[in-house]
Protein backbone atom coordinates (compact mmCIF):
# COMPACT_ATOMS: atom_id res chain seq x y z
CA UNK A 1 0.00 0.00 0.00
CA UNK A 2 1.39 3.43 -0.92
CA UNK A 3 2.05 6.03 1.75
CA UNK A 4 -0.87 8.17 0.51
CA UNK A 5 -3.30 5.26 0.64
CA UNK A 6 -2.15 4.46 4.19
CA UNK A 7 -2.81 8.08 5.17
CA UNK A 8 -6.26 8.00 3.50
CA UNK A 9 -7.09 4.77 5.35
CA UNK A 10 -5.90 6.16 8.69
CA UNK A 11 -7.80 9.45 8.31
CA UNK A 12 -10.97 7.66 7.08
CA UNK A 13 -10.99 5.40 10.12
CA UNK A 14 -10.35 8.31 12.48
CA UNK A 15 -13.18 10.36 10.95
CA UNK A 16 -15.77 7.55 10.81
CA UNK A 17 -14.98 6.58 14.42
CA UNK A 18 -15.22 10.20 15.53
CA UNK A 19 -18.55 10.82 13.73
CA UNK A 20 -20.14 7.65 15.10
CA UNK A 21 -18.82 8.46 18.56
CA UNK A 22 -20.45 11.89 18.36
CA UNK A 23 -23.72 10.25 17.31
CA UNK A 24 -23.44 7.68 20.12
CA UNK A 25 -22.85 10.46 22.61
CA UNK A 26 -25.56 12.85 21.36
CA UNK A 27 -28.16 10.25 20.24
CA UNK A 28 -29.55 12.71 17.67
CA UNK A 29 -30.40 9.87 15.26
CA UNK A 30 -32.27 7.98 17.95
CA UNK A 31 -33.97 10.88 19.73
CA UNK A 32 -34.68 13.28 16.87
CA UNK A 33 -34.24 11.83 13.38
CA UNK A 34 -35.94 8.47 14.01
CA UNK A 35 -39.04 10.04 15.63
CA UNK A 36 -39.12 12.60 12.78
CA UNK A 37 -39.17 9.85 10.13
CA UNK A 38 -41.74 7.88 12.15
CA UNK A 39 -44.00 10.95 12.19
CA UNK A 40 -43.56 11.34 8.40
CA UNK A 41 -44.63 7.72 7.85
CA UNK A 42 -47.64 8.08 10.16
CA UNK A 43 -48.69 11.34 8.47
CA UNK A 44 -48.54 9.63 5.08
CA UNK A 45 -50.75 6.86 6.48
CA UNK A 46 -53.27 9.42 7.77
CA UNK A 47 -53.20 11.39 4.51
CA UNK A 48 -53.73 8.40 2.20
CA UNK A 49 -55.91 6.39 4.63
CA UNK A 50 -56.46 3.42 2.32
CA UNK A 51 -54.64 0.11 2.71
CA UNK A 52 -54.59 -0.64 -1.02
CA UNK A 53 -53.13 2.75 -1.91
CA UNK A 54 -50.67 2.57 0.98
CA UNK A 55 -49.39 -0.83 -0.15
CA UNK A 56 -49.03 0.50 -3.70
CA UNK A 57 -47.09 3.63 -2.72
CA UNK A 58 -45.23 2.25 0.33
CA UNK A 59 -41.84 2.04 -1.49
CA UNK A 60 -41.98 5.70 -2.51
CA UNK A 61 -43.00 6.76 0.99
CA UNK A 62 -40.12 4.82 2.58
CA UNK A 63 -37.58 6.51 0.29
CA UNK A 64 -39.14 9.98 0.64
CA UNK A 65 -38.97 9.62 4.42
CA UNK A 66 -35.34 8.48 4.06
CA UNK A 67 -34.41 11.52 1.96
CA UNK A 68 -36.11 14.01 4.28
CA UNK A 69 -34.41 12.43 7.30
CA UNK A 70 -31.11 12.38 5.45
CA UNK A 71 -31.23 16.17 5.18
CA UNK A 72 -31.29 16.38 8.97
CA UNK A 73 -28.42 13.90 9.34
CA UNK A 74 -26.23 15.68 6.77
CA UNK A 75 -26.90 19.11 8.33
CA UNK A 76 -25.96 17.66 11.68
CA UNK A 77 -22.86 15.91 10.33
CA UNK A 78 -21.41 19.22 9.12
CA UNK A 79 -22.76 21.35 11.98
CA UNK A 80 -20.42 19.50 14.35
CA UNK A 81 -17.55 20.26 11.98
CA UNK A 82 -18.22 24.00 11.85
CA UNK A 83 -19.34 24.67 15.46
CA UNK A 84 -15.78 25.34 16.68
CA UNK A 85 -13.97 25.49 13.34
CA UNK A 86 -12.98 21.80 13.27
CA UNK A 87 -13.37 21.48 9.48
CA UNK A 88 -11.11 24.52 9.05
CA UNK A 89 -8.65 22.99 11.48
CA UNK A 90 -8.62 19.75 9.47
CA UNK A 91 -7.94 21.71 6.29
CA UNK A 92 -5.28 23.86 7.92
CA UNK A 93 -3.60 20.74 9.32
CA UNK A 94 -3.31 19.34 5.81
CA UNK A 95 -5.44 16.33 6.74
CA UNK A 96 -5.96 14.15 3.63
CA UNK A 97 -9.31 15.40 2.15
CA UNK A 98 -10.03 12.04 0.50
CA UNK A 99 -9.80 10.45 3.95
CA UNK A 100 -12.22 13.03 5.38
CA UNK A 101 -14.64 12.42 2.48
CA UNK A 102 -14.56 8.64 2.82
CA UNK A 103 -14.79 8.75 6.63
CA UNK A 104 -17.74 11.13 6.69
CA UNK A 105 -19.48 9.19 3.88
CA UNK A 106 -19.10 5.90 5.75
CA UNK A 107 -20.47 7.38 8.98
CA UNK A 108 -23.44 8.80 7.06
CA UNK A 109 -24.04 5.43 5.37
CA UNK A 110 -24.11 3.60 8.72
CA UNK A 111 -26.66 6.05 10.12
CA UNK A 112 -28.80 5.96 6.97
CA UNK A 113 -28.81 2.18 6.88
CA UNK A 114 -29.99 2.01 10.50
CA UNK A 115 -32.73 4.50 9.68
CA UNK A 116 -33.82 2.62 6.54
CA UNK A 117 -34.13 -0.65 8.46
CA UNK A 118 -36.38 1.12 10.92
CA UNK A 119 -38.46 2.62 8.10
CA UNK A 120 -38.79 -0.80 6.48
CA UNK A 121 -40.09 -2.24 9.75
CA UNK A 122 -42.58 0.64 10.02
CA UNK A 123 -43.74 0.05 6.43
CA UNK A 124 -44.30 -3.63 7.16
CA UNK A 125 -46.45 -2.77 10.17
CA UNK A 126 -48.23 0.43 9.10
CA UNK A 127 -48.71 -0.24 5.40
CA UNK A 128 -49.23 -4.02 5.67
CA UNK A 129 -46.52 -4.77 3.07
CA UNK A 130 -45.63 -8.48 2.74
CA UNK A 131 -42.53 -9.13 0.62
CA UNK A 132 -41.41 -12.67 -0.26
CA UNK A 133 -38.02 -14.08 0.79
CA UNK A 134 -36.60 -12.99 -2.59
CA UNK A 135 -38.32 -9.63 -2.09
CA UNK A 136 -36.49 -9.15 1.23
CA UNK A 137 -33.16 -9.96 -0.43
CA UNK A 138 -33.89 -7.45 -3.18
CA UNK A 139 -34.97 -4.84 -0.63
CA UNK A 140 -31.74 -5.23 1.38
CA UNK A 141 -29.66 -5.06 -1.82
CA UNK A 142 -31.52 -1.88 -2.82
CA UNK A 143 -30.96 -0.34 0.60
CA UNK A 144 -27.27 -1.16 0.60
CA UNK A 145 -26.51 0.19 -2.87
CA UNK A 146 -28.79 3.25 -2.56
CA UNK A 147 -27.24 4.07 0.82
CA UNK A 148 -23.74 4.05 -0.64
CA UNK A 149 -24.84 6.58 -3.27
CA UNK A 150 -26.71 8.71 -0.72
CA UNK A 151 -23.70 8.65 1.63
CA UNK A 152 -21.38 9.98 -1.07
CA UNK A 153 -23.74 12.61 -2.43
CA UNK A 154 -24.82 13.72 1.05
CA UNK A 155 -21.22 14.23 2.14
CA UNK A 156 -20.32 16.05 -1.07
CA UNK A 157 -23.21 18.51 -0.81
CA UNK A 158 -22.88 18.79 2.96
CA UNK A 159 -19.26 19.87 2.48
CA UNK A 160 -20.31 22.31 -0.23
CA UNK A 161 -22.84 24.00 2.03
CA UNK A 162 -20.75 23.78 5.22
CA UNK A 163 -19.23 27.23 5.03
CA UNK A 164 -22.15 28.94 3.30
CA UNK A 165 -24.49 31.42 4.87
CA UNK A 166 -28.09 30.14 4.99
CA UNK A 167 -26.88 26.56 4.62
CA UNK A 168 -30.01 25.22 6.34
CA UNK A 169 -32.12 26.23 3.34
CA UNK A 170 -29.38 25.85 0.74
CA UNK A 171 -28.73 22.17 1.43
CA UNK A 172 -32.26 20.88 0.59
CA UNK A 173 -32.30 23.05 -2.54
CA UNK A 174 -29.03 21.58 -3.77
CA UNK A 175 -29.31 18.04 -2.47
CA UNK A 176 -32.87 17.00 -3.28
CA UNK A 177 -32.59 17.47 -7.07
CA UNK A 178 -29.23 15.65 -7.03
CA UNK A 179 -30.69 12.59 -5.29
CA UNK A 180 -33.74 12.38 -7.60
CA UNK A 181 -32.16 9.47 -9.56
CA UNK A 182 -31.76 7.55 -6.28
CA UNK A 183 -35.36 8.24 -5.33
CA UNK A 184 -36.57 6.95 -8.69
CA UNK A 185 -34.24 3.93 -8.86
CA UNK A 186 -34.70 2.89 -5.24
CA UNK A 187 -38.47 3.29 -5.40
CA UNK A 188 -38.77 1.18 -8.57
CA UNK A 189 -36.48 -1.51 -7.16
CA UNK A 190 -38.39 -1.58 -3.86
CA UNK A 191 -41.74 -1.73 -5.72
CA UNK A 192 -40.47 -4.85 -7.47
CA UNK A 193 -39.25 -6.26 -4.16
CA UNK A 194 -42.59 -5.55 -2.43
CA UNK A 195 -44.59 -6.68 -5.47
CA UNK A 196 -46.44 -3.34 -5.41
CA UNK A 197 -48.97 -2.92 -8.22
CA UNK A 198 -48.24 -6.43 -9.53
CA UNK A 199 -44.55 -5.71 -10.18
CA UNK A 200 -42.29 -8.77 -10.60
CA UNK A 201 -39.21 -9.28 -8.44
CA UNK A 202 -36.96 -9.59 -11.51
CA UNK A 203 -37.90 -6.07 -12.62
CA UNK A 204 -35.96 -4.59 -9.69
CA UNK A 205 -32.41 -5.68 -10.53
CA UNK A 206 -31.84 -3.29 -13.47
CA UNK A 207 -32.81 -0.44 -11.13
CA UNK A 208 -30.33 -1.70 -8.55
CA UNK A 209 -27.72 -1.64 -11.31
CA UNK A 210 -28.61 2.00 -11.99
CA UNK A 211 -28.23 2.76 -8.28
CA UNK A 212 -24.76 1.18 -8.38
CA UNK A 213 -23.79 3.40 -11.33
CA UNK A 214 -25.07 6.44 -9.44
CA UNK A 215 -23.07 5.44 -6.33
CA UNK A 216 -19.93 4.99 -8.43
CA UNK A 217 -20.30 8.35 -10.17
CA UNK A 218 -20.88 10.30 -6.95
CA UNK A 219 -18.10 8.40 -5.19
CA UNK A 220 -15.67 9.35 -7.95
CA UNK A 221 -16.87 12.97 -8.20
CA UNK A 222 -16.76 13.35 -4.41
CA UNK A 223 -13.26 11.89 -4.18
CA UNK A 224 -12.02 14.40 -6.75
CA UNK A 225 -14.06 17.46 -5.72
CA UNK A 226 -14.25 17.31 -1.92
CA UNK A 227 -10.67 18.57 -1.34
CA UNK A 228 -10.83 21.63 -3.62
CA UNK A 229 -14.35 22.32 -2.33
CA UNK A 230 -13.41 22.59 1.34
CA UNK A 231 -10.25 24.47 0.33
CA UNK A 232 -12.48 27.21 -1.09
CA UNK B 1 20.96 28.53 14.06
CA UNK B 2 18.40 26.60 11.98
CA UNK B 3 16.07 28.81 9.94
CA UNK B 4 12.43 27.81 10.25
CA UNK B 5 10.71 30.65 8.37
CA UNK B 6 12.25 32.71 5.58
CA UNK B 7 10.12 35.25 3.73
CA UNK B 8 11.73 37.57 1.22
CA UNK B 9 9.80 40.36 -0.48
CA UNK B 10 6.57 38.37 -0.09
CA UNK B 11 3.46 39.86 -1.65
CA UNK B 12 0.12 38.16 -0.94
CA UNK B 13 -3.30 39.23 -2.18
CA UNK B 14 -6.65 38.79 -0.43
CA UNK B 15 -9.77 39.55 -2.53
CA UNK B 16 -7.77 41.80 -4.90
CA UNK B 17 -6.31 43.68 -1.92
CA UNK B 18 -2.56 43.39 -1.22
CA UNK B 19 -2.58 41.98 2.32
CA UNK B 20 1.21 41.72 2.32
CA UNK B 21 3.20 44.24 0.27
CA UNK B 22 6.73 42.81 0.35
CA UNK B 23 7.38 41.23 3.75
CA UNK B 24 10.89 40.17 4.79
CA UNK B 25 11.01 37.91 7.83
CA UNK B 26 13.40 35.28 9.16
CA UNK B 27 12.55 33.14 12.18
CA UNK B 28 15.01 30.69 13.76
CA UNK B 29 14.25 27.48 15.66
CA UNK B 30 13.38 28.06 19.31
CA UNK B 31 12.31 31.67 18.90
CA UNK B 32 9.04 33.17 20.11
CA UNK B 33 8.31 35.98 17.65
CA UNK B 34 5.55 38.45 18.39
CA UNK B 35 3.91 40.17 15.43
CA UNK B 36 2.21 43.33 16.51
CA UNK B 37 0.52 46.17 14.70
CA UNK B 38 -2.88 47.78 14.15
CA UNK B 39 -5.93 45.94 12.81
CA UNK B 40 -5.56 45.13 9.12
CA UNK B 41 -1.77 45.51 9.26
CA UNK B 42 -1.21 42.01 7.84
CA UNK B 43 -0.35 40.00 11.00
CA UNK B 44 -2.87 37.23 10.32
CA UNK B 45 -1.85 37.16 6.65
CA UNK B 46 1.76 36.51 7.65
CA UNK B 47 0.58 33.55 9.76
CA UNK B 48 -1.59 32.26 6.90
CA UNK B 49 1.26 32.50 4.40
CA UNK B 50 3.50 30.57 6.82
CA UNK B 51 0.76 27.93 7.20
CA UNK B 52 0.52 27.49 3.43
CA UNK B 53 -3.04 28.81 3.32
CA UNK B 54 -2.42 32.06 1.47
CA UNK B 55 -0.51 31.83 -1.83
CA UNK B 56 2.52 34.02 -2.46
CA UNK B 57 2.02 36.25 -5.50
CA UNK B 58 5.55 37.66 -5.58
CA UNK B 59 8.75 37.16 -3.64
CA UNK B 60 10.11 33.96 -2.14
CA UNK B 61 9.14 32.06 0.98
CA UNK B 62 10.01 28.82 2.71
CA UNK B 63 8.97 27.16 5.96
CA UNK B 64 11.04 24.26 7.34
CA UNK B 65 12.76 24.10 3.98
CA UNK B 66 9.48 23.73 2.04
CA UNK B 67 9.10 26.20 -0.81
CA UNK B 68 5.83 28.06 -0.24
CA UNK B 69 5.52 29.09 -3.88
CA UNK B 70 5.60 25.56 -5.22
CA UNK B 71 4.57 23.22 -2.39
CA UNK B 72 2.58 25.29 0.09
CA UNK B 73 0.13 22.44 0.84
CA UNK B 74 2.92 20.15 2.04
CA UNK B 75 4.00 22.51 4.80
CA UNK B 76 0.65 22.19 6.59
CA UNK B 77 1.48 18.86 8.17
CA UNK B 78 4.41 20.45 10.01
CA UNK B 79 2.77 23.63 11.25
CA UNK B 80 -0.07 24.19 13.70
CA UNK B 81 -2.22 27.26 13.20
CA UNK B 82 -4.50 28.20 16.05
CA UNK B 83 -6.89 31.01 15.19
CA UNK B 84 -9.85 32.42 17.04
CA UNK B 85 -11.67 29.08 17.13
CA UNK B 86 -10.15 25.98 18.69
CA UNK B 87 -11.10 23.31 16.15
CA UNK B 88 -12.64 21.05 18.79
CA UNK B 89 -15.64 18.72 18.61
CA UNK B 90 -17.82 20.10 21.36
CA UNK B 91 -19.67 16.84 22.00
CA UNK B 92 -16.52 14.80 22.46
CA UNK B 93 -14.54 14.67 25.67
CA UNK B 94 -11.07 16.15 26.02
CA UNK B 95 -9.45 12.73 25.60
CA UNK B 96 -11.58 11.90 22.56
CA UNK B 97 -10.69 15.22 20.92
CA UNK B 98 -6.96 14.86 21.44
CA UNK B 99 -7.10 11.16 20.46
CA UNK B 100 -8.91 12.06 17.24
CA UNK B 101 -6.17 14.47 16.20
CA UNK B 102 -3.58 11.90 17.22
CA UNK B 103 -5.22 9.20 15.10
CA UNK B 104 -5.16 11.42 11.98
CA UNK B 105 -1.36 11.39 12.11
CA UNK B 106 -0.85 7.95 13.65
CA UNK B 107 0.35 9.23 17.05
CA UNK B 108 0.26 6.74 19.93
CA UNK B 109 -1.91 6.66 23.06
CA UNK B 110 1.23 7.42 25.04
CA UNK B 111 1.76 10.62 23.04
CA UNK B 112 -1.85 11.58 23.76
CA UNK B 113 -1.37 11.01 27.49
CA UNK B 114 1.86 13.04 27.51
CA UNK B 115 0.32 15.95 25.60
CA UNK B 116 -2.65 16.03 27.95
CA UNK B 117 -0.36 15.91 30.94
CA UNK B 118 1.70 18.79 29.58
CA UNK B 119 -1.40 20.88 29.01
CA UNK B 120 -2.78 19.91 32.42
CA UNK B 121 -5.98 18.52 30.98
CA UNK B 122 -5.50 14.98 32.24
CA UNK B 123 -7.20 13.67 35.38
CA UNK B 124 -10.69 14.99 36.06
CA UNK B 125 -10.85 17.14 32.90
CA UNK B 126 -9.97 14.24 30.60
CA UNK B 127 -13.53 12.95 30.55
CA UNK B 128 -15.32 16.29 30.38
CA UNK B 129 -17.01 17.25 27.11
CA UNK B 130 -15.38 20.16 25.26
CA UNK B 131 -18.69 22.06 25.39
CA UNK B 132 -18.46 22.10 29.19
CA UNK B 133 -14.90 23.48 29.36
CA UNK B 134 -13.96 27.07 30.12
CA UNK B 135 -12.35 29.18 27.38
CA UNK B 136 -8.89 28.55 28.86
CA UNK B 137 -9.43 24.80 29.14
CA UNK B 138 -10.58 24.66 25.51
CA UNK B 139 -7.45 26.53 24.47
CA UNK B 140 -5.32 24.00 26.35
CA UNK B 141 -7.16 21.15 24.67
CA UNK B 142 -6.50 22.74 21.26
CA UNK B 143 -2.82 23.15 22.13
CA UNK B 144 -2.62 19.50 23.21
CA UNK B 145 -4.00 18.64 19.77
CA UNK B 146 -1.19 20.68 18.20
CA UNK B 147 1.35 18.75 20.26
CA UNK B 148 0.06 15.30 19.25
CA UNK B 149 0.03 16.44 15.64
CA UNK B 150 3.79 16.94 16.16
CA UNK B 151 3.65 20.52 14.87
CA UNK B 152 7.11 22.05 14.98
CA UNK B 153 6.01 25.58 14.10
CA UNK B 154 3.16 27.03 16.14
CA UNK B 155 1.32 29.92 14.52
CA UNK B 156 -1.02 31.53 17.02
CA UNK B 157 -3.48 34.30 16.23
CA UNK B 158 -4.49 36.25 19.33
CA UNK B 159 -3.86 33.28 21.62
CA UNK B 160 -4.61 35.28 24.78
CA UNK B 161 -8.05 36.40 23.60
CA UNK B 162 -10.87 35.23 25.87
CA UNK B 163 -8.57 34.02 28.63
CA UNK B 164 -8.54 35.37 32.16
CA UNK B 165 -5.24 36.34 33.80
CA UNK B 166 -4.63 32.85 35.18
CA UNK B 167 -5.39 31.34 31.76
CA UNK B 168 -3.01 33.78 30.08
CA UNK B 169 -0.26 32.87 32.57
CA UNK B 170 -0.84 29.20 31.83
CA UNK B 171 -0.72 29.78 28.09
CA UNK B 172 2.60 31.64 28.41
CA UNK B 173 4.04 28.76 30.42
CA UNK B 174 2.81 26.29 27.80
CA UNK B 175 4.44 28.24 24.96
CA UNK B 176 7.74 28.47 26.84
CA UNK B 177 7.56 24.74 27.53
CA UNK B 178 6.84 24.03 23.84
CA UNK B 179 9.83 26.10 22.77
CA UNK B 180 12.09 24.33 25.24
CA UNK B 181 10.93 21.06 23.65
CA UNK B 182 12.12 22.23 20.21
CA UNK B 183 9.10 24.06 18.80
CA UNK B 184 9.13 27.56 17.32
CA UNK B 185 6.32 30.04 17.94
CA UNK B 186 5.08 32.98 15.90
CA UNK B 187 2.16 34.80 17.46
CA UNK B 188 0.04 37.77 16.52
CA UNK B 189 -1.38 39.52 19.54
CA UNK B 190 -2.96 42.73 20.70
CA UNK B 191 -1.97 41.91 24.28
CA UNK B 192 1.41 43.46 23.54
CA UNK B 193 2.41 44.19 27.13
CA UNK B 194 2.00 40.54 28.11
CA UNK B 195 3.32 39.12 24.84
CA UNK B 196 6.44 41.32 24.88
CA UNK B 197 7.52 39.64 28.13
CA UNK B 198 7.07 36.25 26.50
CA UNK B 199 8.59 36.98 23.09
CA UNK B 200 12.26 36.67 22.25
CA UNK B 201 11.70 39.14 19.42
CA UNK B 202 9.03 41.69 18.54
CA UNK B 203 8.27 42.44 14.90
CA UNK B 204 6.12 45.43 13.99
CA UNK B 205 3.82 44.95 11.01
CA UNK B 206 2.12 47.90 9.36
CA UNK B 207 0.47 48.32 5.96
CA UNK B 208 1.53 44.83 4.88
CA UNK B 209 5.19 45.56 5.57
CA UNK B 210 7.63 44.94 8.42
CA UNK B 211 8.25 48.37 9.89
CA UNK B 212 10.55 47.45 12.75
CA UNK B 213 12.02 44.68 14.84
CA UNK B 214 13.42 44.58 18.37
CA UNK B 215 14.84 41.78 20.54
Amino acid sequence: MTSRMQTVRRVSLAVVRKDLRIEWSSKVLLNQVAPFSLVIMIMFAFALDNEGILQRVAPGLVWLATLFSMLVIVQRSFAVETADGALDALRVAGTEPLGIFIGKSLALMVQLLALELMLLAIALVLYAVEPTAMGYAETFATMLIATIGLGFVGTLYGGLGAGARGRETLLPLLLLPAVAPVLIGATRATEAAFGSGGAQSSEGWPWIGLLAVFAGVFGAVGALAFGPMIEE
Amino acid sequence: METVVELSGVVAVLSNFPALAGIDLVVHRGEIVLLHGPNGAGKTSVLRVCAGLLPIERGEGSVMGVNLRTHRESVREQVGLLGHSNGLYLELTVTQNVSFWASTVGATAQEVALAMQRMKIDGRLAHVKASQLSAGQRRRCALASLIVRRASLWLLDEPHAGLDTAGQDELDAILQSAVSSGATVVLASHETQRSRLLATRVVKVDGGLISGSES
